[in-house]
């Protein structure tokens, strides 16, 4: 499945003049993924930087039904959605859960795999701002290491973030991938193919935050790209257990070269007090780690 | 049809007549037989509705909120810490007034832990937005908590009813079981004013300003306040609709009376017992022994918590001169909630100025003898007696 921009509904489901900050890629994200889920989709939302992009009562920037939750519930409401949707005799509707990384990865992580586990059938999409945003940027567990926010403010953060799609793809499910709001198109096929699926779904989005890390609003797309294209961040699914990479980053096992990780780092002023020696370690890293990827790609290639 | 079975069961049954749709709970004792009972009921096919086992507490309130925006007629249990980690779910389902029953067997709360029977846990919630009712006897356990459902959606405030853990929730008492059929004319499926629907999107609880803000047509919505100030007017509103309510169910079920408050022998009663739960039985004993001795006492138990029935209780409690608050929980650092509820009805409504004595005990399951229980009324009886208005605390050992 490869869809091209011609092939996108034209129905826009989610309204311009939204309270997102200017450049924010979130927008991007959410207005190509509400197309793939379509108008017969029940939204829930914890609070997060959707919370006030979606608008203040009474008006509101979704023209899908949408349920504002507690932080730490999403996942078990969209449960409680489906639930409702069962008893009441309701069919062939989507739910879908969008949370942000601390909403995923921190507070929302223990409800989110018990309904894993459970087997309930829903999407849930985390996009990744890889901090809390909304509150003013502070850090979460999915803010890369080095990065300055507002509680690691001079130093920034010491720890690697978490591997939230390793984790979610630990459960079992039938169906894990890592987009890019950068790459519109590739997020489009993923929230599709995701909804063949039964269980619970899990997207996680790239979602560059221009005021969070620190690059001018016009940049949110080429700072996505870079992440990509320096092999700092992959695109890939993980179907039935089986990870393949995808779009972009699958180009980069043809093209065998990446961008250095500098590229990427430089952009943004969160990694303002990395060294260049800090990064070079970066650099060994993911240079390590895609020469095993370009090994087993050629590996596959050359069975064919 | 009348069996001998445990408060829990009541509950279950009570929650299968009404035909709750979505049940999500998560096990604590001693709520955990109700919710035993309920996936028998469910897995076995004698009851349709879902039941969703969760991870949390915070979870089992979160499926019942999402799936009554949806539109399904939901119900949770917990007890103690359980309904503490709901805090936050707890006040979302009544600012967001959805018509959710919950039971909660009523148990201490940590720390230390204490796995018995005390009142802190719900009366903990009592600000929440939740309607409060406190069942003495399994038939009040079941027969409340099918009454809960057609208050909560005439009024689409949530209903929380409290037995106590062990005392009701464990032992067997003999009870009528509702027929099915006079329940589903009782209490009609449930039919939401507003749901979550493709049809006709909406978006719930979204962020609200202080002050109200034009819409796309430029009327002005209500702001943050109002809808609290709606909380607080269908809150209120919920005692006459109670009375509505136990009057339809009375009529239909033969059995039932003052929803509010049950008096026992307060008519020309000089002191007056208060309290709350199964306590209230066995202060009947006290007091029929104290009327042998020549004492008018009598004993008032309040079933309505919230919204507080202020006027009625100080209706129930006028004429005599002294009140007696028997309480199984205390906000720390001043005296038992009831008696400052009571207080402040008094004040409010009351002719003359009754003393009021406040008594704590039964903390975490300390047992609460009836000799005790004598000897703190008989003290309160006669103010020269010792007891004063002090709160107390009856069967401390060691201080």
């Amino acid at each position: 499945m490869k869809t091209t921009i011609l092939d996108l509904p034209e129905e826009e489901l989610l309204n311009p003049g939204n309270r997102a900050c200017a450049g924010c890629a979130l927008g991007i994200a959410y207005r190509v993924g509400l197309k793939a889920l379509g108008r017969d989709t029940l939204l829930v939302v914890p609070p997060s930087c959707l919370t006030v992009l979606q608008g203040l009562f009474p008006i509101a920037a979704t023209k899908l039904p949408s349920l504002n939750v507690t932080f730490a519930s999403t996942a078990s409401a969209a449960t409680g959605l489906l639930a409702a949707l069962k008893v009441t005799g309701r069919t062939g509707v989507n739910v879908a859960a969008w949370a942000g990384d601390g909403g995923t990865s921190d507070i929302g992580l223990q409800a989110l795999s018990a309904a894993c586990e459970r087997g309930d059938n829903f999407l849930f999409v985390c996009y990744d701002n890889e901090g809390y945003m909304n509150t003013g940027v502070q850090r979460s567990g999915t803010t890369p290491q080095w990065a300055i926010t507002a509680n690691t403010p001079f130093k920034g953060k010491m720890q690697p973030n978490k591997d939230v799609p390793a984790i979610m793809a630990a459960h079992g499910i039938d169906y894990v991938a890592a987009t890019s709001a950068a790459y519109p198109l590739d997020l489009y096929d993923k929230v599709k193919k995701a909804l063949s699926y039964g269980g619970v779904k899990y997207i996680h989005i790239h979602t560059p935050c221009p005021p969070g890390w620190g690059f001018e609003p016009r940049y949110a797309v080429k700072v996505g790209k870079l992440a990509v294209e320096t092999g700092l961040y992959e695109l890939y699914e993980i179907e039935k257990s089986q990870l393949r990479h995808t779009g972009a980053s699958l180009k980069l096992m043809e093209k065998r070269r990446l961008l250095p990780v500098k590229d990427y780092l430089r952009a943004q002023s969160r990694f303002r007090t990395m060294s260049d020696a800090e990064m070079e370690k970066i650099q060994d890293l993911v240079t390590r780690k895609w020469e095993g990827y370009f090994e087993s790609f050629d590996e596959i290639e050359g069975g064919e | 049809m009348q069996i001998i079975e445990t408060g829990n069961t009541a509950a279950a049954l009570g929650v299968k007549l009404a035909r709750a749709q979505v049940i999500a709970a998560y096990p604590i004792t001693p709520q955990t037989p109700l919710t035993e009972k309920l996936s028998e009921f469910i897995e076995s096919g004698e009851m349709q509705a879902e039941y969703i086992p969760v991870e949390s507490e915070h979870s089992a309130l979160a499926i019942c909120i999402a799936a009554t925006s949806a539109g399904a007629r939901s119900f949770t249990a917990t007890s103690s810490n359980g309904l503490l980690y709901m805090h936050e779910q707890i006040q979302w389902a009544a600012g967001a007034r959805l018509p959710l029953v919950m039971c909660v067997a009523n148990r201490g709360v940590g720390a230390p832990w204490t796995i018995w029977n005390d009142h802190q846990d719900s009366i903990s919630q009592r600000d929440t937005g939740w309607i409060q009712i406190y069942a003495n006897d399994h038939q009040q356990i079941i027969d409340s908590v099918i009454k809960a459902f057609c208050l909560a959606e005439e009024v689409m405030v949530p209903v929380m009813i409290c037995y106590d853990g062990y005392i009701l929730s464990h032992t067997h008492m003999p009870f009528d079981v509702p027929d099915s059929e006079k329940v589903d004319a009782f209490l009609p499926p449930y039919r939401p004013p507003y749901a979550l629907d493709p049809a006709d999107p909406s978006n719930l609880n979204t962020v609200t300003m202080p002050d109200g803000r034009a819409d796309v047509r430029g009327d002005i919505s209500l702001g943050y306040m109002e809808i609290r100030h709606l909380l607080q007017r269908d809150m209120i509103e919920a005692v006459p609709a109670l009375e509505r309510v136990e009057e339809r169910f009375q009529s239909v079920f033969g059995r039932g009376g003052n929803p509010y408050v049950e008096p026992y022998r307060c008519d020309d009663a000089d002191y007056i017992a208060v309290s709350l739960g199964s306590l209230s039985y066995q202060l009947h004993d006290v007091v029929d022994t104290l009327r042998d001795e020549g004492v008018r006492a009598g004993v008032l138990s309040v079933h309505l918590y919230r919204p507080f029935p202020d006027r009625i209780i100080a209706e129930a409690l006028n004429g005599c001169s002294g009140v007696v608050v028997f309480e199984k929980a205390l906000s720390y650092g001043y005296q038992g909630p009831l008696c400052s509820d009571i207080k402040s009805a008094l004040y409010r409504h009351a002719e003359g100025r009754p003393f009021v004595t406040n008594y704590i005990l039964g903390l975490g399951g300390r047992e609460i003898t009836t000799q005790d229980l004598y000897e703190a009324l008989k003290a309160s009886c006669f103010p020269d007696g010792g007891a004063g208005e002090e709160t107390r605390w009856i069967g401390l050992r060691f201080l």
